[in-house]
């Protein structure tokens, strides 16, 4: 009995003892080979500009009316707020002693110059795909930048997050370094498309599903999640429900990435911000390969449409009302809007999908989708917050989502509340 | 020469294609404004959306690149424009420039006769032994304000004024450097901004009610806003 106690004791002792050196070795950086003299190209400075774009790398790298790149904006975590660091090519606050190889290495890694683990608010659980000749090309555009002296601020985590051997954890956990491999039974287009998608435009950070660690349960799956503390919902790109584009004309897929709005969808919220600084400046090629990779998503199987009744007549007729004065001069008493400038809600998969979360933020905060070339003067949606309470944002999407051939459950005027104290990250 | 040709035909559509939309396209277009800022961007009786309709283009175009670059802190109005082009901004801040709308009589606040005067004098006629110069002297002798940046004092709500006077003192408002509107808002105490909001809600705004030209040679501080 007491050799059977021991026994267990030793193997704990020997898995504990494992683990610590496994998170060990996760702390310990190698040493980088000292670096060659970096001679960038101007094309090379071109390209950087155009992947820093792709990768939309100035959306969290540049605080509010501050220089671009310059860091500062504080990404709010359920953890804590992270704060993106100094990209300028500053030497004492920015990037300025860093080698391209650092930089590599962050991307590929999440590795600090100094080999201290990163946070992955910074997404190089994608960026680990990116390939060393665009890592080096994007270096080379942010060695260009004008200077800024401007300190990284200290994050802002709760314990344990705050703390090395946590990140280690969760890195043995939920993080591997990575390369891109072409699929050879794909074509080039969709290759470079999945390449994008997965990689450099970190789609996942967004639509991929978080787990209470944070981490996307399933790295490179888009089958939509909450923002954390957005308060916004990412739909799911594998889901005809929701956002997924199988069914798609390519050209919409281009035309709604590139510009913002089509006919049947546009963009707003978060992802207004993503066409605005990242997508609208991607090449047509590009954009074409990302709808092309995007189409090929295999498709969940169609949920059973739930009934209309579920919705209670006199909550219907109260929506109703709601509607006819204030939503049918723009959508239409058919709910079928206008082409160009206020899109249909028949049919509207955006306020039809089992999330109520982004149908309630719009009703509340309203929204445009953003300028672009394709579409530079949007129409927008007015916010209603200060003029409908909590019943009557229910009652009208309710009315919204039982109409003209829609059948989705009811909305309740205590969803309505839980987003109404959603914040506003500004 | 082809180019140039390109860039005529493509105006030529362009304001064609303009033309060609309903007259009210502009209006629908900012009917997110209106919903706070009431029909036709001429406020509400909510007391502290503030009117839009008829301040000078230039001083409404420039709270738009405030809130969009974060001079001006008010998460809803940040969100709406955050993505808008310069040059969508300009034409939102000229349509709601262009209207000429009546405005309400003023507020009746109850405020006593002690406060309005020190209000009016601060107004009128600054305060010379603290720095503070007279609002007329850079918002116009009627307070409609001075093209193209200055805005007019009156037609506002006592809240909202009392709200910006103090939002520039505890720094929470800025404008572009160098913010004039910042450096005398600091030399404002408490009982001067209530004096100064009461007197200016109370008063009539005159017609016409628009921005005159700058008739200033100078203004008495270089303010960002308003380059001289």
């Amino acid at each position: 009995m007491r050799s059977r106690v021991r026994i267990v004791l030793v193997a704990l002792l020997l898995i504990a003892g494992l683990a610590i050196a496994r998170l060990v070795v996760e702390l310990r950086a190698d040493d980088l080979e000292p670096g060659v003299p970096f001679a960038p190209t101007a094309q090379q400075i071109e390209r950087g500009e155009y992947l820093a774009r792709a990768g939309n790398c100035a959306a969290c790298h540049t605080a509010r009316g501050a220089p671009p790149y310059a860091g500062g904006r504080g990404i709010e975590t359920p953890f804590g707020t992270v704060y993106a660091s100094n990209l300028t090519p500053d030497a004492e606050t920015g990037i300025g002693r860093w080698s391209a190889g650092h930089f590599w290495r962050a991307l590929h890694e999440g590795r600090s110059r100094d080999g201290h683990l990163l946070y992955p608010a910074f997404p190089y659980t994608n960026y680990t795909l990116v390939t060393r000749e665009d890592s080096d090309a994007i270096f080379a555009y942010l060695r260009t930048l004008p200077a800024v002296v401007a300190p990284n601020r200290l994050h802002a985590l709760r314990f344990p997050y705050d703390n090395q051997w946590a990140l280690a954890a969760w890195r043995v956990l939920f993080f591997d370094r990575d390369t891109f491999a072409a699929e050879p039974k794909q074509s080039a287009e969709w290759n470079r498309g999945a390449y994008l998608v997965r990689g450099l435009g970190h789609c996942s950070a967004c639509h991929g599903e978080r787990n209470v660690f944070g981490a996307t349960d399933e790295p490179l799956a888009l089958s939509g999640g909450v923002i954390p503390m957005a308060d916004w919902y990412a739909p799911s790109l594998a889901s005809p429900q929701e956002a997924g584009v199988a069914g798609w004309e390519v050209n919409d897929i281009v035309a709604l990435l590139g510009t913002g709005s089509t006919p049947h969808a546009s963009t707003t919220g978060p992802m207004a911000e993503v066409v605005a600084r990242s997508l609208q400046h991607l090449s047509e090629p590009d954009l074409r390969a990302i709808a092309t990779y995007l189409q090929s998503i295999p498709q969940a199987p169609a949920r059973q449409h739930i009934s209309a009744s579920a919705s209670e007549p006199a909550v219907l007729e109260r929506g109703g009302q709601v509607y006819k004065k204030h939503c049918a001069d723009c959508h239409g008493d058919d709910g079928k809007g206008t082409p160009g400038s206020w899109p249909a809600l028949a049919g509207n998969r955006a306020v039809t999908m089992d999330s109520v979360a982004n149908p309630i933020r719009l009703v509340l905060s309203g929204g445009y989708p953003p300028s672009t070339a394709g579409n530079p003067r949007p129409y927008g949606m007015p916010p209603f917050a200060q003029s409908l309470n909590d019943a009557e944002v229910a009652a009208v999407l309710t009315y919204v989502r039982a109409s003209w051939g829609n059948a989705a459950a009811p909305v309740r005027s205590f969803d309505v509340a839980k987003h109404r104290q959603g914040r506003v990250n500004y | 020469m082809r180019s140039a040709v390109t860039l005529v035909l493509a105006l030529a559509l362009g304001s064609n294609a303009i033309a060609a939309e309903p007259s009210d396209a502009m209006a629908k277009r900012v009917a997110a404004c209106t919903a706070c800022h009431g029909k036709e961007g001429r406020a509400t009786s909510d007391g502290y959306f503030p009117r839009i309709a008829g301040k000078p283009a230039g001083y409404l175009y420039n709270q738009l690149l405030n809130f969009r670059g974060g001079r001006r802190s008010y998460a809803p109005m940040t969100y709406l424009i955050d993505h808008l082009s310069d040059a969508y901004l300009l034409e939102i801040a000229r349509h709601f420039a262009s209207l000429e709308l009546p405005y309400p009589p003023p507020q009746t606040l109850g405020a006593s006769p002690a406060l309005l005067e020190r209000g009016r004098k601060l107004v009128t006629d600054g305060d010379d032994a603290r720095q503070i110069p007279a609002c007329v002297q850079c918002h116009g002798k009627a307070m409609t304000g001075m093209q193209p940046a200055i805005p007019g004092l009156l037609g506002l709500p006592r809240d909202y004024l009392n709200g910006q006077l103090g939002a520039w003192k505890a720094q929470q408002r800025h404008a572009a450097a160098p913010d004039c509107m910042a450096t005398i808002a600091g030399r404002l105490n408490a009982a001067d901004v209530e004096a100064i909001s009461a007197w200016l809600a109370s008063q009539p705004v005159p017609v016409p009610s628009a921005a005159v030209p700058m008739t200033t040679a100078r203004l008495p501080l270089h303010c960002g806003s308003a380059p001289q």
